[in-house]
């Protein structure tokens, strides 16, 4: 079976973690001492109905102060996907939070209270979404029954949305108006609202063709263990092992390996199961080549006719993470890209981005905290990378703080030099 | 489907994540090492460990916290394993910490040893010096392991701070520590109680007897069936019967409940699970039931 996986975004209290639990609990997933314990720390709390928002809300600290603070993963399948769920907190303080459960998602939940309509922190979930490339994102128009399921007000939302939405790249954009609190458009369509022809958001959830979204074509296998047993039966083994990011690599093909640009075959494809004919993403496999090359953790094997850029120099956008610091020009961290490790030095802010208006405030001195802006960095490496638009695996990277060791920034490569 | 849709069935999704974290912190830490406690959640990971690395040996030794109140299955199993795998085994015994007064053994009938393990476990990292440990805990257990990052940073302390969890991006992890840190590490996160089973199915991997319904001699507390052992005290009231069951977890005997069971086999089992009601956890688990937010706690302190 397949898998979907997607994450929830959108403002604080607009309704993300009471939709996960509705589309748990109408869709039967939700077992009969969880449900138990969700109604009777409900009652406890003195909630009128029982709180499903409760089921993903877990942490002591969540559940006293009624938010969602971490991500928290739910998992759920019908006869048609499996599906894991990241139900992501609104809180501005938490954005990274956000993007942490975006970031492995296909498609996106945008939850916008149709009595608020599109607000500042609805713009920065649905603009981190694009900048993360998300393929697919679910504008779900929520509290519709406070608004007595009116679809002017619905219409308003979607069109507030979609102007904003226009200036940027949203490849699969669609709108569903629910109650996530009484369960309408959420698992069944809802008699509230006839006027709706679209499917109810399982339904959406189910069947929106996610299979073309992967890169089939960059064939990109980052070196991330070099397999040596070393004992008698196979003594001379020497397997590069390592997830494939992009491509499809077969027993025969010539490769190139980066740095060093020797040029090999793939002598064969092995896994524990025995040799694979054709290797694609993500599968976990080991390598080996015909020639005797000199191969490490952080080389990119590739095709000679198909390189990814090679460059110590790139351009990025980032998301800066850190409460305690901010990014600076001439700030040293250090770079996680693929299996490379390296550090990096600013070379420049180029611009930060109002995530309101989507204007560009060019040369600021810093970015701070949730902020996101174009910077220019170098790396003490050489890193292999393509456009993050082209290649999720091998566009993204992470900056760490090298004193404190925290992430502080996901960056997304858009260039070089 | 034909493999040239070049698509990934959910299992071999889940098993290449997994193997992916396998290398990633092979490679980056210095001293790992596999938490293993012989319930079918380390089973897996052991067995995904091993299609990591071959076909070399596991590059990290295993670690068995020991709380001496073990099935005897299950520590013939573990034997087992470790020999045909040429394993390197590391067992940190609970008793030990009780004979040097590290820890002090709980007392009355409802005495457990569960808790004591967190002692046992963090002097034995401290003794290592492990810098990574991986853990088969999966996030659809329990609520607080759903807030779980697959790299979870833990302090001097061993402690879990889930407020303040690092970032974690596409599949980019950040392995950096400081000396005395450590990182749990658990690469079956995105597993289910049901995707354990098929995948065990799948690979024909091998458990122990406990995992499917036999006779046994047990007795019922707090809405649980417990094996009478030598490791409880069992009240006047507390009634021996002799029942069919199995297990869905295995743990320290004082506290892991039965289930009443017809499955004796692994199709018979991923039946039973596909129609439960009942969480693993919820159906077996004395340790959870302490309080709501039992385990959260618990893992603050260093638990798994
Ligand atoms: N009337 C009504 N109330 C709703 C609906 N959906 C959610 N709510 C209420 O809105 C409040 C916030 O809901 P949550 O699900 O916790 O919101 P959230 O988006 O997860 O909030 P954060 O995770 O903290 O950002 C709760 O009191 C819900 O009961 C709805 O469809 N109708
Ligand atoms: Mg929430």
């Amino acid at each position: 079976m397949e898998f979907l996986r997607f994450a929830t975004a959108g403002s604080v209290d607009d309704g993300k973690s009471t939709l996960i639990g509705r589309l748990l609990y109408d869709t039967k997933s939700i077992f009969q001492d969880q449900l138990e314990s969700v109604e009777a720390t409900s009652k406890q709390m003195g909630n009128e109905h029982t709180n499903l928002a409760l089921l993903t809300d877990g942490l002591r600290a969540e559940r006293e102060q009624g938010i969602t603070i971490d991500v928290a993963y739910r998992y759920f399948a019908t006869p048609k996907r499996k599906f894991i769920i990241a139900d992501t907190p609104g809180h501005i303080q938490y954005t990274r939070n956000m993007v942490t459960g975006a970031s492995t998602a296909d498609l996106v939940l945008v939850l916008v209270d149709a009595r608020h309509g599109v607000v500042e922190q609805s713009r920065r979930h649905a603009f981190l979404a694009s900048l993360l490339r998300i393929p697919h994102l679910v504008v779900c128009v929520n509290k519709m029954d406070l608004i007595d399921y009116d679809e002017k007000a619905f219409n308003a939302v979607k069109e507030e949305f979609r102007n904003f939405a226009m200036k940027l790249e949203i490849p699969d954009l669609s709108f569903v108006p629910i109650s996530a609190l009484h369960g309408d458009n959420v698992v069944e369509r809802s008699a509230k609202m006839p006027w709706y022809e679209g499917s109810s958001l399982l339904h959406h959830l189910e069947e929106v063709h996610i299979a073309s979204d992967r890169n089939l074509i960059d064939a990109r296998f980052p070196v991330q263990y070099v397999i040596r047993p070393q004992n008698e039966e196979h003594h001379d083994y020497r397997g590069y092992a390592g997830t494939i990011t992009g491509g499809v690599f077969k027993p025969g093909d010539e490769v190139v390996v980066l740095p060093s640009g020797f040029t090999s075959k793939i002598a064969s494809i092995d896994s524990y199961d025995g040799p694979i004919s054709e290797a694609f993403g993500p599968m976990s496999v080991t390598m080996r080549l015909t020639s005797e090359i000199d191969i490490s953790r952080g080389d990119m094997i590739c095709r000679p006719n198909n390189q990814p850029t090679v460059s110590q120099d790139l351009q990025a956008m980032i998301c800066w993470m850190s409460e305690s610091t901010e990014l600076t020009p001439r700030m040293k961290l250090a770079l996680k890209h693929t299996t490379r490790s390296s550090r990096a030095l600013v070379s420049e802010i180029q611009y930060r981005i109002d995530v309101n208006t989507l204007h560009r405030d060019e040369k600021p001195e810093s970015l701070k905290l949730n902020e996101i802006g174009r910077v220019s960095l170098r790396s003490t490496q050489p890193l292999f990378f393509d456009d993050y638009r082209r290649n999720r695996n091998t566009g993204s990277f992470i900056l760490m703080d090298e004193v404190t060791n925290a992430t502080v920034a996901a960056g997304i490569i858009v260039g070089s030099g | 489907m034909s493999i040239t849709t070049y698509e990934l069935n959910h299992l071999d999704q889940l098993e290449a994540e997994a193997i992916h974290i396998f290398r990633e912190v092979a490679s980056e830490f210095e001293r790992p090492c596999l938490m293993f406690s012989g319930g079918k959640d380390s089973i897996l990971m052991l067995h995904l460990a091993t299609k990591a690395f071959w076909p070399a040996r596991l590059p990290f030794p295993v670690l068995h916290v020991d709380t001496g109140h073990n099935f005897p299955e299950v520590i013939e199993y573990r034997d087992q394993r470790i020999k045909e795998l040429e394993a390197r085994l590391v067992v940190a015994s609970v008793q030990k910490s009780i004979d040097e007064g590290r820890v002090t053994e709980e007392k009355g009938p409802r005495a457990s040893r569960n808790r004591l393990q967190t002692t046992t476990l963090l002097d034995s990292i401290e003794e290592n010096k492990f810098d990574a440990l991986f853990g088969g805990a999966r996030r659809d257990e329990e609520k607080a392991r759903a807030k779980e990052r697959f790299y979870s940073f833990r302090d001097e302390f061993g402690q879990w701070d889930p407020k303040n969890q690092r970032p974690e991006l596409w599949n980019l992890y950040n392995g950096r520590i400081r000396q005395g840190e450590h990182i749990r590490v658990f690469p079956i996160s995105n597993w289910t109680e049901l995707d354990v089973w098929q995948y065990i199915e799948q690979e024909e991997i091998e458990i122990p007897s406990v995992y499917f319904a036999h006779k046994r001699e047990v007795f019922q507390r707090d809405g649980m069936l417990l094996a009478d052992s030598d490791f409880v005290t069992r009240s006047e009231d507390e009634k021996l019967l002799t029942l069919k069951v199995r297990y869905r977890t295995v743990g320290d005997m004082s506290c892991t409940g039965a289930v009443e069971s017809e499955a004796e086999n692994l199709k018979q089992i991923i039946e039973e699970i596909s129609s439960t009601r009942i969480t693993e956890r919820g159906a077996t688990r004395a340790d959870d039931r302490v309080s709501e937010a039992a385990m959260e706690d618990r893992k603050k302190e260093g638990y798994f």
